[in-house]
């Protein structure tokens, strides 16, 4: 194989230097300056900080609340990719089959992924708010059945629902584009050979879209772990005692309203680092089983 | 093209200095919103019109926390404003940075007079150092209070509003008796049930005089007479007299009041103004916080807001901010906040003058200097004159998680408490360590 060689040249210089400088300036940058407070325990209004070694990081891993944190942030992770993604196909086989009103389907559906987080959250307080809203008939057939502030598994549900309800869109753009890049030749003599349309599905086109499939899993499991914090805020505030509390949740209560940088410093490292981790198991293990064609 | 661009910015240039050298302009960032939002916005305006030297810039921030987390960011990028509001549990961190310009300082340095006698010992204790120098200007102040349903109570036949909790939990069964479902709609408050609580009890929060002699304090609520308290409140709500309403529940406390679902709820007297806005179909009153019978009362401190001078500005910025300040604490400005607002008066003079006019004799005012009493009840003590605990936003909320948690069951009353109280004391250890070498001043 011939190495392609690119003699240096200060005009290369200049032109990747924009956006080296905004990589560096919005993400090392920042990166490094928590990585440093993680380490220290910083004043928030400055004067200085003191030197704190891995203090921090044992604070947060021993304490039982923080691993509980940890434990529904993969449940949440977990449960919203596999609704979304579930949800997501289903929708997209239907759309790729081209049942009656598809073209405006295909538009409309669009339109979640572009509600910001909190505007979700808003929009599922009225269907799960206990007293007014659309779960509250449940409790006028069984009073008290449905309570978001008692009972733990309810509130988990509620953000999961509201979680998934919003990554939904993104993975079905990216499944209908899979779904529409099989060739229809394919199809037609799956069908011609007696395929019904539940058994193509599980015979050709899931097989066939595994690429996608992985690259939405990677996508979705990351963002659930980072891009949660809105719908938690508005729709639970990481109760009932705490059983909301996700981990991107905890930072922000931590660092920003209890001023406790350097411990919401050394979560945001551990968010990472897990994140890091998923991510890794999942190109190690699973993208094998993933076929580029 | 390029001859207009350079008129335009001269134009620019000429107006900016025109405009600088007529006024000097200080910011000052407020976290109230809505209507109160509006009210401060209005307080600025009225200072502008008032005088011609000075310009204040006020800029809303969206809610305290917001306040003091920008104020932050813009503090660290020198950025920030001369004036800034923030919330009582905000500001140890700032004590500690020393990041602050002491108003009492400030009035001394720019000349600008302000009679700080004046102030009640309630609301001055809380804002000012040891030696009594004010850290802050006291501005919107309030302290809880109980509201009741008047209707209700005559049913029942209980004649007057009971100061005690005792008499509470008699009016309570009798409210049950006379056919009412839900006698006090309650949502966990770290600021009534705990901190107010424990001021007109005189009784301890933390050690060190609740934080103002030293910063290795330690959590004590798990030891006084809040426990017994909790445990009551635990009690009236499985025996059916209380009834938990919280957001999260579906209805706030005070919609249940509203809608005459239940008959008493606990809030800050700033409510008074809004409950009279939302005008209630039925007749209602307030009552100051009850006590247990066989410990004396004390008084009640005041929660709310209160300005702070921030370091790093210039000296007219200074004066201009000092000016500002004296202007809200005169009478008519206190008044004018008063009249648009549920909170109270700080100063001395203004609540006499405020009550030979008559203010309180009148609707919507009728009874809301109940709150008065409730602050100058005794003079303050030891351990009433605040509390000083850094971290304290998390201790609130380590408080409501674990009270929440004891509410649904998951644990006993006291066993939360417990739990808050060493997780408030690990939080406290942090601090002490953040500020290592450096104390309250």
């Amino acid at each position: 194989m011939r190495r392609a060689y690119f003699k240096f040249s200060w005009v290369a210089v200049a032109l990747l230097a924009p956006q080296l400088l905004i990589i560096f300036i919005f993400f090392y940058w920042p990166s490094a300056q928590a990585l440093y407070w993680a380490f220290t325990l910083e004043q928030p209004w400055g004067g200085g900080n003191t030197w704190v070694g891995f203090d921090n990081f044992r604070a947060v891993l021993s304490d039982p609340y923080y691993w509980g944190s940890v434990r529904v942030s993969i449940i949440y992770a977990l449960a919203t990719t596999v609704l979304a993604m579930t949800m997501a196909m289903t929708l997209a086989v239907f759309v790729d089959r081209q049942l009656a009103g598809y073209r405006a389907y295909r538009i409309a559906i669009i339109w979640p992924y572009a509600v910001a987080a909190p505007a979700v959250g808003l929009a599922f307080q009225f269907v799960f708010n206990p007293g007014a809203g659309i779960f509250s008939y449940i409790n006028t057939i069984s009073p008290g059945w449905w309570d978001l502030s008692k009972y733990p598994w309810q509130a988990v549900t509620a953000i999961v629902v509201a979680g998934a309800w919003k990554q939904v869109a993104y993975s079905f753009i990216f499944f209908l584009a899979a779904l529409q890049s099989i060739p229809r030749s394919l199809t037609e003599a799956a069908a011609m050979d007696g395929a019904r349309p539940l058994r193509r599905v599980i015979d050709l086109q899931l097989p066939l879209t595994t690429p996608t499939f992985f690259f939405l899993l990677v996508i979705n499991i990351t963002d659930s772990f980072t891009d949660s914090f809105g719908i938690v805020d508005t729709l639970t505030g990481g109760g009932p005692f705490r059983s909301t509390d996700l981990m991107v949740y905890k930072i922000y209560t931590d660092g920003f309203q209890g001023m406790d940088y350097s411990g919401a410093a050394a979560q945001s490292i551990m968010l990472m680092v897990l994140v890091m981790a998923l991510t890794f198991v999942q190109f190690r293990y699973v993208e094998r089983r993933v076929h580029y064609t | 093209m390029k001859l207009k661009l350079a008129t335009a910015v001269l134009a620019l240039l000429a107006g900016a200095g025109s405009a600088s050298a007529e006024k000097i302009k200080f910011e000052y960032w407020y976290g109230l919103t809505g209507d109160l939002g509006k009210v401060v916005a209005e307080t600025c305006a009225r200072f502008n019109a008032s005088q011609a030297e000075y310009e204040a810039v006020c800029v809303g921030q969206d809610g305290y926390e917001k306040a003091v987390q920008n104020a932050i960011a813009a503090f660290r990028a020198g950025k920030h404003p001369a004036l800034l509001q923030s919330f009582d549990a905000g500001t140890a961190d700032l004590m500690l940075s020393g990041e602050f310009y002491p108003v009492t300082k400030l009035m001394a340095d720019t000349g600008v007079k302000v009679d700080w006698a004046d102030y009640f010992p309630g609301i001055a204790n809380y804002y000012s150092s040891k030696s009594g120098e004010f850290f802050s200007m006291p501005w919107n102040s309030s302290t809880p209070v109980y509201y009741y349903n008047k209707a209700h109570f005559e049913k029942a036949g209980i004649a007057e509003a009971p100061l005690t909790w005792e008499g509470m939990a008699d009016a309570f069964q009798k409210l049950k008796a006379s056919g009412q479902a839900c006698s006090l709609a309650y949502a966990p408050s770290s600021w009534i049930d705990l901190e107010q609580f424990s001021m007109v009890h005189n009784v301890p929060v933390a050690s060190n005089n609740n934080g103002y002699d030293g910063l290795d304090s330690q959590l004590l609520f798990n030891t006084t007479l809040h426990v017994k308290h909790m445990e009551n409140i635990q009690q009236w709500i499985k025996d059916g007299f209380a009834m938990v309403r919280t957001q999260a529940a579906g209805k706030t406390a005070r919609d249940s009041f509203m809608e005459g679902e239940c008959s008493v709820f606990f809030s800050s007297i700033a409510d008074h103004n809004t409950i009279h806005k939302l005008k209630p179909t039925f007749a209602w009153d307030v009552q100051i916080i009850p006590t247990y019978e066989g410990s004396a009362r004390t008084n009640s401190v005041v929660g709310g807001a209160s300005l702070w001078v921030l370091s790093g500005k210039t000296d007219p910025e200074y004066k201009a901010a000092a000016n500002y300040l004296a202007f809200l604490a005169s009478k008519p400005e206190q008044q004018f906040l008063l009249e648009n607002s549920g909170y109270i008066p700080v100063t001395k003079s203004t609540y006499e003058a405020l009550k030979t006019e008559g203010f309180y004799a009148k609707e919507p005012f009728v009874n809301r200097d109940i709150a008065m009493k409730s602050l100058t009840y005794t003079e303050p003590t030891e351990l009433t004159r605040g509390i000083r605990l850094g971290s304290f936003i998390q201790i609130r909320a380590e408080w409501v998680a674990e009270v929440e948690a004891a509410l649904a069951g998951q644990k006993t009353m006291k066993e939360a408490l417990d739990t808050a109280v060493s997780r408030g004391n690990d939080q406290l250890a942090r601090f002490a360590k953040t500020y290592a070498g450096k104390t309250f001043p």
